[in-house]
């Protein structure tokens, strides 16, 4: 029995640290690296601007500037879902397969029910993904299996769905109305619109876990399940809650996807969702729930999109950037581990000093 | 039961009451008759032996388990708690052995989980919580940072946050199961003067203690459970100690401990200077064949973290560890065990045994290898090694591939040794070798330990039960504060010698141990 | 081999409550043979791999032609091989989501190694299931010996791998594989319709099966998945167990890589994209618990395969691949939910709650 407080995430099978260097050096460092979104805030910041430097149109060009914005906005809405659901301690796998799914759907819409109001069609994306998120939660939560298993079953089925629906179909730019792919083209005082959807996604959700009772309780879930029930908290509802958001964001990634690229191929979305867990553990996300925050998983997400069109300017083929984001996740862990490590450490001289 | 409770006058209105609760598992009764009034401005002691049914009948009144039948009245109200959500919001706070806390979050968001004041739009208002905490902390008088969080606190801080859950609640009945078992004696009275204050205040208190000096001192009633029903309620001012005990074990305590005589042989285990930095330092002591040593001192002193670092779980940072005068290489349980190290740690459950396998897997978990034939190994042959060592420690069980999670404790712990003595060690070191188990098996078990070391095996045993450590070693090695403070002669060991170095007199003068004369006539102190 | 019995030892106990001083005995087992050997899940999935084979054999024109069977092997000869190892790693609680991405690599450095390099193939083939075993060893020393939790370490090296792979080849692609190697993979066993390449699985699977269910070592990885600190206290070594698995499994996956190779001919970066998930699906299928600790390898074979016959009865039968996805979906998510829905059903669903004593 240990003596102090510890989490109850799976143990290391030889988890013996050796004795910190020195104080100072621990010190100095770990303040810098205290708060890990300004610390990969700074490196994409860095990023960026070694990018510029190289070629000054990756920020100055006004196409540069759209596509730096405009890009990450897929992928931030994803990290921004997956991230509700990691921190209750689980994954979905499925968010690939559904935004798939709601991007068919959005041109299927278009297609058939002619002058069908966009904001409709949005919204039925949107619905859409609550609905798989819905079917995803509702057997994590009340089947108490793992979402690993259930979401990996269901990305096999969405996306099966979604290729048994569109057949041989294709949808184009010439089947939706120019008023929705507009929508990833317009701009706000130089603002791309979805991006500015994305961030302000981002900012609810992050008021949400802040702020919301029921958006404590995802952490507190994530951090000891069995303590959250002796707390009396409503354990499944909650995570099926965050199933739902974040079927309804991968939902609503769909739809972007739709206005964006104006194409829905059979392979949108394929492998996504493993870069949107990807990015909630850059961005600090505990992978065992309990910690972490929207803005850092957000930051990941950008870090990680930006990347990949930032090295063909730095020189690296853009064949190596899977890599680099390999790395970037790699690195992420160890930092985790090594500040985990360093923090008990302190709180162990704390309680004997 | 057909006992009739002395009958004090009563102070105050009962805040909880309890008639004939019955609780069942499948086919195991773990609660035949729970029976228990508290009042409302007391602290009411529950004791008995670890199986008694105080856990169950504790977590029927959080709401964690639904009882079979029985009343249950709190506040004067019948009531049935279908969830901890329910009890908390009627008014009863709990706190566990090992306290549930989020570690992940703030210590204030531990304290308001779930019931956080809102503010405008239903915003957490998380200026009001951080007052409200630094207030409840400022009358317990603590010094925690109220936005650190839970990660990393120290037992003792852990239940402060707990009571300061139950006081946030208003919680009028308040639990605690054996809050101390982990507390140095300062913490203890950091403690009571908290209970006695919530007490004070007219709320009830239920303390559930193996520690007779500690319901002395704070009590006012007791209530004993035996084997899952109630005996009896009594006014702490109007009986003993021995009374109590009589009442827990229902029969003779005095065939407890059978220790014979050994010839005591050559050192087979040899430590010198071991430390490791914030757990313990400069420990040195021998074992030696047909000897037992007794390591003492309180729960929290090192003394499970020497034995762990002994038998290379955990690692060390100096000394050394001999085995029969060879050095045992360190951080390598395996290298442990071919040196002939046996070890049964203190969390059966957990460290013990893997509760899922079967029997047979977990006799044989620790001798296959030298089981299999061309590396190959048959449950034929973990079988056929298994049968003969569980029936040599009379291990109740249908058949060997019954997992051990349907086991009773005491068996649990049968398959353990039973698994030890597989390996034919020279040492066993063995952690708390009879807690939570029945009275009939922790009998076998002190038998067998006295047996093993009549035949030559060295034994170091660590136990938090005074009068077992007292009736089983030959010598005693106290530690305190992860340092030996004491090496104790059979002769010397006295409950006081002991529990003096084991305290150094930070125990509060309340605290002197109050030890059944009937458990220390035996002893032969 | 000196097992030791109680009988040799001196340290024997008194019999207690004076009995007739013989110890007691017990029977090995507390069910009959066949409850044991029927009522599992590794049965289970055997009887419906059975059924479907029988359903499709009588309704599903040209099922029982000799071509199925070659092909149904060819094509699921990868997921056969890594399915093994990641059976043992999901066993013990772990999980490899960088397998694909392992072929891939090794599959990209076998052509890099014989056409640039100069190497003759059997040196280059060896020389990428040794980079196969680094992949995981270095996957298995961050897990065991650092600690790190293997979803998010694997899902790291699963980026890291494909990005050198494919980094390695970019666009290209590099074919002209000498046939020899090619046809000792794909030439049919004698007059059979199995392909040579299965003699290779059936060998690893022998090794893996005694590895897993009759070895010391496989009673420790079963241990670890239970409970890792129990295990520990016994004298397992977590840490080097678990890097010997993700070893192992980087080593298969580099020999899966090889095969690629061979049978298409081809070394590309992008190769078996997405395959460690159909691995892992068709582990979980064949009875194995995600949260480690059960499982068996016969049920895992026969869950790759059933995934296999699907597949390929439902092609003959004009169906696509989306409907063979949907399939797997639904049997994965019901291999784990039915088993909950008949204990739930009987009562049996267990409480888990803390501190249970």
């Amino acid at each position: 029995m240990s003596a102090t407080l510890t989490k109850s995430a799976p143990t290391p099978g030889a988890g013996g640290g050796t004795p910190g260097r020195g104080a100072a050096v621990r010190g100095a460092l770990g303040g810098a690296l205290r708060s890990r979104e300004i610390a990969v805030a700074v490196v994409l910041l860095v990023v960026v601007a070694v990018a510029t430097v190289r070629n000054d149109s990756f920020l100055l060009s006004a196409d540069g500037w759209r596509d730096l914005l405009l890009t990450p906005s897929i992928l931030l809405l994803l990290a921004a879902g997956q991230m509700m659901v990691i921190v209750t301690r689980s994954v979905d796998l499925s968010v690939g397969s559904t935004m798939a799914l709601t991007a068919y759907l959005t041109g299927r819409l278009f297609i058939d029910v002619p002058g069908i109001p966009i904001i409709v069609v949005v919204l039925a994306g949107v619905a859409l993904g609550a609905v798989l998120g819905l079917v995803n939660g509702v057997l994590v939560a009340y089947g108490q299996v793992p979402a690993l298993v259930i979401t990996l079953g269901t990305m096999y089925v969405y996306r099966g769905i979604m290729l048994t629906w569109a057949g041989s179909d294709r949808i184009n730019a010439g089947d939706m109305p120019s008023g929705f792919l507009a929508l990833g083209t317009k701009q706000v005082l130089t603002i791309p619109l979805l991006t500015i959807v994305a961030v302000a996604v981002v900012a609810v959700v992050g008021y949400y876990l802040h702020t919301a009772r029921s958006g404590r309780e995802l952490y507190a879930i994530g951090s000891d399940p069995d303590a959250a029930k002796l707390y009396g908290l409503k354990v499944p509802t909650r995570v099926l809650t965050a199933f739902v958001l974040c079927g309804a964001l991968a939902g609503l990634a769909g739809v972007v996807h739709a206005a964006r690229y104006g194409t829905v191929s059979s392979g949108v979305g394929n492998g996504i969702e493993l870069q949107a867990v990807g990015a909630a553990v850059i961005g600090g996300v505990a992978i065992f729930g309990g910690s972490g925050t929207v803005w850092g998983a957000a930051i990941g997400a950008v870090l990680l999109v930006t990347i990949n069109r930032a090295l063909p300017i730095l020189g690296i083929p853009d064949f190596w950037q899977r890599a680099v984001v390999g790395a970037l996740i790699l690195g992420a862990v160890v930092l985790d581990r090594v500040l985990a490590l360093r923090q008990s450490r302190k709180y162990d001289e704390e309680r004997e000093g | 039961m057909s006992d009739t409770p002395s009958t004090p006058s009563a102070p105050a209105t009962p805040v909880l009451e309890m008639a004939d609760v019955r609780k069942s598992f499948g086919p195991v009764a773990a609660l035949r008759s729970g029976t228990m009034t508290v009042e409302s401005g007391s602290i009411h002691a529950l004791v008995g032996e670890n199986g008694a049914g105080k856990s169950t009948l504790v977590k029927i009144v959080a709401g964690v388990h639904r009882r079979d039948g029985g009343t249950l009245r709190f506040e004067g109200a019948d009531v049935d708690f279908t969830s901890t959500a329910e009890s908390k919001g009627a008014g009863i706070a709990v706190i566990y052995q090992e306290p549930t806390l989020f570690p992940d979050l703030s210590v204030t968001e531990n304290i308001f989980m779930g019931r956080q004041p809102l503010g405008r739009g239903r915003r957490i208002d998380r200026a009001a919580m951080l007052k409200e905490t630094t207030e409840i902390f400022e009358r317990l008088g603590v010094d925690i940072d109220p936005r650190r969080p839970a990660l990393g606190l120290s037992i003792a801080d852990q239940q402060i946050i707990e009571i300061a859950k139950a006081i946030s609640l208003d919680a009028r009945l308040l639990i605690m199961d054996e809050p101390t078992a982990a507390l140095s004696g300062v913490e203890v009275e950091r403690l009571f003067a908290v209970a006695r204050s919530l007490r004070d205040e007219g709320r009830g208190l239920v303390f559930i203690s193996h520690r007779f000096e500690e319901v002395f001192a704070l009590c006012d009633r007791v209530t004993v459970m035996r084997d899952g029903a109630y005996v009896a309620t009594t006014d702490i001012a109007t009986t003993t100690p021995d009374a109590i005990v009589e009442m827990m074990v229902g029969r003779e305590v005095g065939e407890l401990f059978p220790k014979t005589v050994a010839t005591i042989g050559e050192p087979v285990l040899e430590v010198r200077g071991l430390r490791s930095a914030g757990t313990f330092r400069d420990i040195s002591f021998d074992v030696r064949a047909g000897e037992i040593v007794g390591l003492a001192g309180l729960v929290g002193a090192g003394r499970s973290e020497i034995a762990r670092a002994v038998f290379g779980v955990d690692a060390y940072d100096a000394g050394t560890v001999t085995m029969r005068g060879k050095k045992v290489r360190p951080r390598r349980p395996r290298a442990a065990i071919a040196a002939g190290m046996a070890f049964v740690p203190e969390d059966r459950r957990k460290q013990g045994l893997v509760v899922d396998a079967s029997v047979a897997r977990n006799v044989a978990s620790v001798i296959r290898r030298q089981l299999s034939s061309l590396g190959l190994l048959t449950g034929r042959a973990e079988n056929k090694a298994s049968g003969p060592w569980a029936g040599r420690l009379e291990v109740k069980t249908n058949a060997l591939d019954m997992a051990a999670t349907t086991m009773s404790g005491g068996n649990q712990q049968k398959v353990v040794i039973a698994k030890w003595l597989a390996t034919e060690p020279q040492l066993l070191i063995i952690d708390e070798p009879t807690r939570g188990i029945d009275v009939g098996t922790k009998a076998e078990v002190h038998r067998l330990l006295s047996d093993l070391a009549g035949q030559g095996l060295a034994i170091l045993m660590i136990s938090s039960e005074l009068p077992e450590v007292l009736g089983m070693a030959d010598r005693v090695l106290v530690v305190r504060e992860g340092q030996i403070t004491a090496e104790l002669d059979r002769t010397e060991a006295t409950p006081e010698s002991v529990m003096k170095a084991a305290t150094a007199g930070a125990v509060p003068t309340e605290l002197t141990p109050v030890l059944p004369d009937a458990l220390l006539k035996e002893v032969g102190a | 081999m000196s097992a030791s019995t109680p009988t040799k030892t001196p340290l024997t106990k008194r019999p207690a409550g004076g009995g007739d001083g013989s110890a007691r005995t017990y029977a090995s087992y507390a069910r009959p043979a066949w409850q044991r050997l029927l009522l599992t899940r590794e049965t289970a999935i055997i009887a419906l791999l059975v059924v479907v084979l029988v359903w499709a054999n009588v309704n599903v024109p040209n099922f029982d032609g000799p071509l199925t069977v070659y092909y149904l092997f060819l094509d699921l000869m990868p997921i056969l091989l890594i399915a093994l190892p990641m059976t043992l790693i999901i066993i013990t609680g772990e999980i490899d989501l960088s397998v694909a991405s392992t072929v891939a690599l090794t599959s990209a450095f076998t052509g890099v190694l014989f056409t640039d390099a100069g190497f003759s193939f059997p040196v280059a083939a060896l020389a990428a299931i040794a980079i196969g075993a680094v992949c995981g060893a270095f996957n298995g020393f961050l897990v065991g010996y650092v600690g790190l939790p293997s979803l998010a370490v694997t899902i790291g090296t699963l980026a890291l791998y494909r990005g050198i792979a494919v980094g390695l080849l970019g666009t290209e692609a590099k074919t002209g594989f000498p046939d020899e190697w090619a046809d000792r993979v794909t030439d049919r066993i004698g007059e059979t319709s199995y392909p040579q390449g299965l003699v290779v699985f059936l060998v690893l699977a022998v090794v893996f099966a005694l590895l897993l269910h009759f070895s010391s070592f496989g009673r420790g990885v079963f241990e670890i998945g239970l409970n890792d600190e129990a295990a520990r206290f016994s004298g397992v070594d977590v840490a080097r167990t678990k890097l010997v698995l993700f070893m192992l499994a980087g080593a298969v996956s580099g020999l899966a890589g090889v095969y690629y190779t061979l049978r298409f001919d081809l070394s590309r970066g992008d190769s078996a994209t997405g395959m460690e998930l159909q691995v892992i699906a068709a582990v979980l299928l064949g009875g194995v618990s995600i949260f480690g600790g059960r499982g068996a390898l016969h049920g895992v074979i026969a869950g790759v395969l059933l995934i296999g016959v699907i597949a390929s009865a439902m092609r003959l039968e004009g169906q696509t691949q989306n409907v063979t996805n949907i399939v797997t979906g639904v049997l994965l998510i019901a291999s784990v939910i039915i088993p909950r829905l008949l204990s739930w059903a009987s009562g049996r669903l267990p409480r888990r709650t803390r501190g249970d004593t």
